[in-house]
């Protein structure tokens, strides 16, 4: 066991555990979208950043891969931390406006402007795998250990990095259990209410009492969310767009709410 | 396939350790230059890893490549000392001289044309390398007085062969 202060509570914690397993354990929220329990800790997406140290030798360090030692000083939600969570989820917004989880975990930490271009030019375009993926690298983390498949992997580096198959043929190896599609962030709820003009949806705000706190774990997860239900206008355009593909016999993926 | 003969000696050479896994793909690169999708998988299945990981090692590094490359490999420099001196009219004019085009590789096989970052001799520039000769100081006249030296079939113009022979510096 070691000794740590957790936003000036002192807890102890097992060695060799995580910063972030430690601060679920004793529930303080800590948000993150490429950790997954039972997958190796990655820390690709930074969402899980927090202050360790104090005065002008803190510094933000990813909780989900950062071991705890001896006397720690950890600060889960200083302002330090907030803003530059804000800055990551205002990215994320930017690169995948479709994602419900996404928009709910910028609701939630208090974006309430996106300065950045969307990546694909058109926030209601098409969700488009390459452009929108935010590389957290679930599927391929899920598929390999798991699934113990790995049949698909990153390929590429820099802007060019993605996630695909070898030679762009389905692997032997995959099973198509469908274990990438669960896990994939962006991919299973979309959030339909992002437009041309405001990149965010921000519409839990909108509810009283505010829609993401009432149902604190499971977010916002009234399906479909009212938000997309009132004011998304691809909605429809996406329900005819999904029995076209029921009708030519393509798979859905089975966790999108809207599409089943 | 044939070809795939000449895997089974490279591939004898090294023991069953991820560890491996670059040393290979270097021995192949240098024997076919290029990465066959086969040789790709036998490496996979000797290493007992998923042909996956094997890709993406492959796609990540850019003395790899999956498609079939040249005999000669021309990079062309477009550093900033290069680039303010012109270095992308050498460019230019290395692709229209080897038959590269923007593909990178001609079709008879000889040249991969591909532009490079820096090659580390600014104060020649602009610079350009064929294997391991570097030219430099270079200008759009002197291009194809170098590609002919290089290419089998050609002989090289004496007028070109003067403008191309000042400085060439053994790297």
């Amino acid at each position: 066991m070691v000794h740590i202060t957790m936003n000036g509570l002192a807890v102890e914690a097992e060695c060799g555990s995580s910063l972030l397993e430690v601060a679920r354990f004793y529930n303080f929220p800590i948000p993150t979208l490429c950790h997954e329990d039972g997958l190796n800790s990655y820390g690709a997406c930074r969402l899980c950043l927090v202050e360790i140290g104090e005065g002008p030798k803190s510094k933000l360090v990813a909780a989900c891969g950062y071991r705890v030692e001896e006397g720690m000083k950890v600060r889960t939600n200083s302002m330090r931390v907030q803003r530059a969570r804000r800055l990551l989820l205002e990215l994320y917004v930017a690169t995948c406006p479709q994602s419900k989880r996404i928009q709910d975990l910028a609701s939630e930490y208090g974006v309430r402007q996106c300065r950045y271009q969307p990546v694909d030019g058109q926030p209601g375009a098409p969700w488009d795998p390459k452009a929108n993926c935010i590389q957290c690298g679930l599927c391929v983390r899920i598929c390999a250990e798991q699934m113990m498949a790995g049949a698909i992997g990153f390929s590429g580096r820099g802007k060019s990095r993605h996630v695909a198959r070898p030679f762009g043929m389905t692997s032997e190896q995959c099973r198509q259990c469908g274990a990438c599609l669960y896990a994939c962030p962006v991919c299973e709820l979309r959030c339909q209410a992002s437009t041309a003009e405001s990149l965010l949806c921000n519409g839990c705000l909108n509810f009283s009492p505010v829609c993401f706190q009432s149902y604190s774990d499971a977010m916002c997860f009234l399906e479909p969310c009212h938000t997309c239900e009132l004011s998304g206008p691809f909605r429809h355009e996406v329900g005819i767009k999904v029995h076209a593909l029921h009708d030519a016999g393509q798979k859905v993926a089975p966790s999108t709410g809207e599409l089943k | 396939m044939p070809e795939m003969e000449a895997v089974k000696p490279l591939l004898a050479q090294f023991k069953d350790e991820r560890a491996n896994l670059i040393p290979i793909l270097q021995e192949i690169q240098a024997a076919f230059s290029y990465l066959p999708e086969e040789a790709l998988r036998r490496v996979a299945r000797k290493l007992h890893v998923p042909v996956t990981d094997v890709y993406q090692v492959a796609t990540f590094y850019r003395c790899f490549s999956l498609k079939p490359r040249g005999r000669h490999l021309v990079q062309v420099c477009l550093g900033t000392a290069c680039h303010v001196r012109g270095g992308d009219l050498v460019l230019e004019r290395t692709q229209t001289e080897t038959g590269a085009g923007l593909s990178g590789t001609s079709p008879d096989l000889e040249f991969t044309v591909e532009p490079v970052r820096c090659l580390g001799c600014c104060g020649l520039a602009p610079v350009m390398r064929v294997d391991r000769d570097t030219f430099a100081h270079l200008d759009q006249a002197k291009v194809r007085g170098i590609v002919n030296r290089y290419h089998p079939r050609r002989k090289p113009a004496t007028v070109d062969k003067i403008a191309a022979s000042p400085e060439k510096v053994r790297s």
